[in-house]
């Protein structure tokens, strides 16, 4: 479902042309989970954000579904994010000043849905996740783990296709880190593509698909042993 | 994809309460700027309505006549010979009466004189005129009698004098009756004014009225200051006027030396100066406002720039670049609308307390000042918040979530 084709994303650094991704080419079918590793300024997260259309590519096709998303515009593309991919940040990212219902229903008032419609949605997307009595709390009197479940609930709500996940457990202790992966993973089962960057290399191992990057490059692309043997 | 209103709105409120002191010194200078526009509004009104009823106390229907042109009437050889004008008689007064147009005439004279009493003097005004006078300027008496209704020209040693005058002379002694003395002559006094209030600069209180024909005995003079022309009704100023200027003209060898100025024209005058002044000091208050909009501009920046990854991240759960403009713009105008309001009641809570100060002062706001007022505050809150907003539209989402 995801392609990428000859994909370059080279930024101006001073006056030097830093080549952040060189020469992508990668192919992502529907439900699959990948992690994304490497050293830092590998290109790893320019290549997730890239996916997320957060970003352009300098060259390059990029499909999701067959359709040139490069080609659309700024507009579309924010309706293909609200629609099809959710973010989960390493930093949360979650609006201090709203509740966690409101940050999680934050996807639904910018698609234009109802309020009646989003209650229902926030309400059992916060029963899922196990935040039921969390709802009305700001995320300042919320754990790591439970704002990164907010997050996730966000990330989620609109049913989107595929989730991008930068460093979700990076600013987590490790049974939390555990509690969101496993999340994570549920939501992979029942279908939505799951892409992950780490440096963690014990998070990275769990995916069915391993990708290295170096040096803007896809170095391996590997199936891990237990995928393989399926 | 379009965000219900409503969302909008509850969003910028909460991100307007996400920061109440950055919020709340907005709303100050909003306020501060329409509260402005209306009391400085309000007080030239004031002025223009305070001058307008001054006037209406001065008479009705009346029309002033005072020697010498104000206005050239184009080049004749009496302008090019700069002769000095004729004076303005009694026997021109005399003259006026003959017309159903007119109902009285006031002929006036106008000086000062040391009056005194058994030992207690001062400085007095002296007005000279006749019966007419009492009527026209709609003054009453406290007590005793107005000048008596005598041939215009007779001179007679009768005075009236002003409540004020009263007091100082004569304490709480019985004046009617008594003579005073004005200058080196002496005077009965016959009745006492009790009227209040001033009429062009004059108290009326601390003035002297003695005949018309005395007065200009006493000071020296043929020529009259005024005259007070009141006109039988409304619609007989213009034809009274008319008569006026034809019989002075006929009656100084055809030359239109005197001036003739009706009531109405006098207040449109000042009606017409202080509804300048009164636009001037608006559109001054009004820069106020534009100063509100600019700290609106800059705190609206700070802002995008404090909740730059609040932003990306809205990108990221896929607003679109106008869906962040119209959050901003939103925010921006929520502000503007409650900073209009809340000026409009701090202006109007100005000038109650201005009225209740001044009773005689009717400062109120003009309804086009409030209009104005608020229009342009939501105006310039609109434009110098566009700035901010496409700034935080345009903001790369991932530049913004990685916090740069």
């Amino acid at each position: 479902m995801i392609r990428l084709e000859q994909i370059h994303r080279d930024f101006q650094v001073g006056d030097q042309v830093v080549h952040a991704l060189n020469n992508i080419n990668l192919n992502i079918k529907s439900a699959e989970y990948i992690s994304i590793m490497g050293p830092s300024g590998s290109g790893k997260s320019t290549l997730l954000n890239l996916i997320g259309l957060l970003d352009q590519p300098s060259s390059g096709h990029y499909l999701i579904d067959n359709q040139n998303v490069t080609t659309l515009t700024a507009v579309q593309q924010a309706q293909l994010r609200n629609r099809k991919i959710g973010f989960v940040f390493q930093a949360f990212h979650l609006i201090p000043r709203l509740t966690a219902a409101e940050n999680i229903e934050l996807p639904l008032i910018l698609a234009g849905r109802e309020a009646k419609q989003r209650k229902q949605s926030v309400f059992h997307a916060l029963q899922a996740l196990g935040l039921e009595d969390r709802a009305h709390h700001k995320p300042d009197q919320l754990s790591g783990g439970q704002r990164q479940r907010v997050a996730i609930a966000r990330a989620t709500i609109m049913q989107p296709e595929i989730i991008l996940a930068d460093e979700p457990t990076g600013n987590l202790d490790h049974r939390s880190g555990n509690d969101v992966l496993q999340i994570l993973e549920s939501l992979n089962k029942e279908g939505m593509t799951l892409i992950i960057v780490t440096h963690d290399a014990e998070v990275g191992k769990r995916a069915q698909r391993h990708i290295l990057m170096q040096d803007g490059q896809l170095a391996s692309d590997n199936l891990s042993s237990r995928a393989r043997a399926e | 994809m379009a965000m219900y209103s409503k969302d909008v709105l509850r969003f910028s409120l909460d991100a307007l309460r996400g920061y109440p002191t950055r919020s709340l010194l907005m709303l100050i200078a909003m306020s501060i700027g329409v509260a402005a526009v209306i009391i400085l509004t309000a007080l030239g009104e004031g002025a223009r309505r305070y001058v307008g009823n001054e006037f209406s106390s001065l008479g009705t229907n009346l029309i002033i006549v005072f020697p010498g042109r104000s206005e050239t009437a184009g080049l004749n050889p009496s302008t090019m010979m700069g002769e000095t004008p004729r004076d303005l008689t009694i026997e021109d007064a005399i003259a006026l009466t003959r017309t159903p147009y007119i109902k009285r005439i006031a002929p006036i004279n106008v000086g000062q004189a040391n009056v005194s009493w058994h030992g207690s003097s001062r400085e007095v005004v002296i007005i000279g005129s006749n019966v007419d006078l009492l009527e026209i300027r709609h003054w009453k008496l406290s007590s005793g009698s107005f000048l008596p209704e005598t041939d215009i020209g007779r001179a007679s040693s009768l005075a009236v004098i002003g409540k004020k005058i009263k007091q100082e002379l004569f304490g709480s002694a019985s004046a009617i009756g008594e003579w005073i003395r004005i200058g080196d002559r002496r005077f009965r006094v016959i009745g006492i004014l009790g009227s209040e209030g001033r009429s062009i600069g004059v108290d009326v209180q601390e003035t002297i009225i003695i005949p018309i024909a005395t007065a200009q005995q006493f000071f020296n003079t043929s020529s009259l200051f005024r005259l007070l022309v009141e006109a039988t009704h409304r619609d007989a100023i213009l034809p009274a006027k008319e008569f006026v200027i034809q019989t002075l003209q006929n009656r100084h060898q055809g030359e239109k030396d005197v001036t003739v100025v009706t009531q109405d024209a006098v207040l449109a005058t000042f009606d017409k100066i202080l509804k300048t002044l009164t636009y001037a000091v608006g559109g001054i208050a009004a820069i106020s406002l534009a100063v509100a909009g600019i700290l609106i501009m800059n705190v609206m920046l700070v802002a995008v720039s404090q909740r730059t990854a609040e932003i990306g991240l809205l990108k990221a759960v896929g607003a679109s670049s106008n869906q962040v403009l119209l959050l901003i713009l939103a925010e921006a105008m929520l502000l503007s609308i409650i900073g209009a309001v809340s000026g409009l009641l701090l202006g109007n809570l100005v000038t109650l307390l201005i009225r209740n100060a001044f009773p005689d002062f009717p400062a109120y706001a003009p309804l086009w000042a409030s209009i104005a007022a608020v229009s342009v505050s939501l105006l310039t809150g609109m434009i110098f918040s566009l700035l901010p907003a496409r700034r935080a539209a345009q903001l790369d989402p991932v530049l913004a979530l990685s916090g740069h």
